[in-house]
């Protein structure tokens, strides 16, 4: 079993944990013709770092977080569109604010309930949100998606290339430094706090702590990690779609999180490196049927890996000590 | 010397049903105080009342002097009133330090820091292992709450709520479902409990009422019937009824 992180444990970096940086930058020199999808996958994993955080950790359960991964898109697209605010940096910033005051507002209501209530609250959010996107056709593009996005070159240096190679390690300084802040946020006692949020609200509650302050601020933060993957796609892409906010991504990307392992920060890596390589491989080889083998690897690891890829990952070296 | 904890007048109902019936009570610094009554007397609703978890048709609270009505649950727990649960409601799946050092860190305001490490706070820990060495649980500190006996559980139950340095702690059971050889160790913990706490414990086992307790409070269908020394309570024919029968029927 996955060991929770308590007051005692030990913070330092393991050497797994450079493994993902590593492979990030052999891919960047290695596989040149992926870096359109290793940006997405790079994103991706940013969004899903900070559902790990609110799900994982905090134990809110969600199908609405693309609302906020939405937003983040879309607020950048329009300003870059609209308004020609075309700085990376400027427009990741913006997307964050405008997320911050969403996941507040939206968590003053939503952290009050519990279990399928707040679970069906989120999805009612992340719907309107969707339904303002879909409808608001002269500012979001609607159906037809924004276009119009133009991206200035990151610190006035870099210019998004059509190799995505300015996106992908404009995505991948983003990732590092979120994934920096939430691993310090988790071994924290505020972390550890919120682990105790989830293992028992109740007690939590007798013990003194304001429960509902503590998870509106993580919730409020995942909402600016959320934003700011979606302000990340939309400058990769330089194009906004219906396909970024809703009910769809938001259950995508806990399917993505379920597929790594939930609660252990790398389950966010895992998952949405194995769920879109496998998503590009099956839409190229059964451009129809793609969806038959994700869900068919989400069922193989239901049932059988409670704890996803990387549940799998820790039998297989528990196995292993077994043997010596 | 003022009470550290009072009720007047507080009352709950559910609909028609009265489950606490104008309570006037009050806990002296130091007591050791017991709540009894039988099945249903709305011993636990009376807790549930003074925590906050529930709030009261009418009627007041006060801790430490301080009107607590309209407070919250964590917010009465500031004012210094701490308590255990009579079903064991503990983090399963952390350790025991971890279990008791949640409530610690809370009060000294730790709870709140996120960025430093948390295993950096030094006096968390030493707090934490203080008050597992009290209870006898330090060796079990590093193990899994859910692997542990229950008895042992039971002391867990106890050490969070110390954790807080409470000035009132309210016991809701503490020896309940513990077998009979492993409640000596309870009895023990409750003995080591620091004098200065107030401690108010609702029990069944009347064995352990009388070793324990100075003071007695008899409920009975969400009012209270009397009050005074074991001795007292031990005559009170009214006690004896509402116990053993009317023996007249």
């Amino acid at each position: 079993m996955n060991k929770l992180i308590g007051f005692q444990s030990n913070s330092r970096l393991r050497m797994a944990e450079f493994l993902p940086w590593i492979l990030a930058l052999l891919v960047f020199f290695v596989l040149p013709d992926y870096l359109s999808l290793g940006a997405q996958i790079l994103t991706y994993i940013l969004f899903a770092l900070s559902l790990d955080l609110i799900t994982g950790y905090a134990g809110v359960v969600t199908l609405g977080h693309a609302a906020f991964f939405g937003v983040g898109a879309y607020t950048c697209g329009i300003l870059s569109a609209k308004l020609g605010i075309t700085d990376p940096v400027v427009l990741l910033l913006c997307s964050a604010v405008v997320c911050a005051l969403l996941g507040f507002g939206t968590g003053l209501i939503v952290l009050r309930t519990q279990k399928l209530t707040q679970l069906m609250l989120t999805l009612a959010i992340a719907a309107l949100c969707y339904e303002i996107a879909n409808k608001a056709t002269p500012i979001t593009g609607g159906a037809d998606g924004l276009t119009g996005v133009v991206i200035g070159p990151v610190l006035g240096l870099f210019k998004f290339d059509f190799l995505n190679k300015t996106a992908y390690l404009w995505c991948l300084a983003i990732l590092f430094v979120f994934w920096y802040v939430i691993r310090r946020l988790i071994y924290s006692p505020f972390g550890i706090t919120l682990t105790g949020i989830k293992e028992n609200k109740q007690r939590m509650q007798a013990i003194g702590v304001p429960v509902n302050g503590y998870l509106l601020k993580a919730y409020t933060f995942a909402a600016v990690v959320a934003g700011v993957a979606g302000a990340l796609i939309t400058q990769t892409n330089q194009f906004v779609g219906l396909n970024v906010i809703g009910f769809e991504p938001s259950g995508e990307i806990l399917v993505m999180l379920i597929l790594g392992g939930v609660g252990r920060i790398y389950g966010a890596f895992v998952g949405p490196l194995v769920y879109l390589v496998a998503q590009d491989y099956l839409a190229k080889q059964f451009p129809e049927y793609w969806n038959l083998g994700i869900g068919m690897m989400l069922l193989i690891v239901v049932l059988f890996a409670k704890g996803g890829v990387l549940g799998i990952v820790d039998k297989l070296k528990l196995y292993w000590r077994g043997k010596e | 010397m003022t009470p550290v904890l009072q009720t007047f007048g507080l009352s709950k109902q559910f609909g028609a049903l009265t489950v606490a019936d104008q309570i006037d009570f009050q806990l002296e610094p130091g007591a050791r105080h017991a709540l009894i009554g039988p099945n249903g007397a709305g011993k636990t609703t009376f807790v549930n009342l003074l925590t906050g978890r529930l709030t009261p048709s009418s009627g007041q609270v006060k801790i430490i002097g301080q009107d607590a009505t309209q407070l919250s649950e964590s917010e009465r727990v500031k004012l210094g009133l701490g308590r255990t649960f009579q079903i064991n409601s503990l983090f399963n799946k952390m350790t025991v330090m971890d279990n008791v050092s949640l409530g610690i860190s809370e009060r000294l305001g730790i709870s709140k820091k996120m960025w430093r490490t948390a295993n950096a706070f030094k006096n968390l820990q030493e707090e934490t292992l203080e008050i597992l060495d009290l209870l006898g649980i330090a060796d079990d500190a590093n193990e899994i709450v859910s692997q542990l006996p229950y008895g042992k559980q039971r002391l867990v139950e106890i050490a969070i709520s110390l954790g807080l340095k409470p000035k009132v702690l309210l016991l809701d059971e503490p020896a309940a479902g513990v077998p009979s050889m492993e409640s000596g160790r309870i009895l023990k913990a409750l003995d080591a409990l620091p004098q200065d706490i107030a401690i108010l414990m609702i029990e069944h086992d009347m064995d352990l009422v009388f070793q324990f307790a100075s003071r007695i409070t008899v409920l009975v269908q969400g009012a209270v019937l009397c009050e005074g020394t074991p001795d007292e309570i031990a005559k009170d024919k009214r006690v004896h009824q509402v116990y053993l029968g009317d023996p007249d029927e």
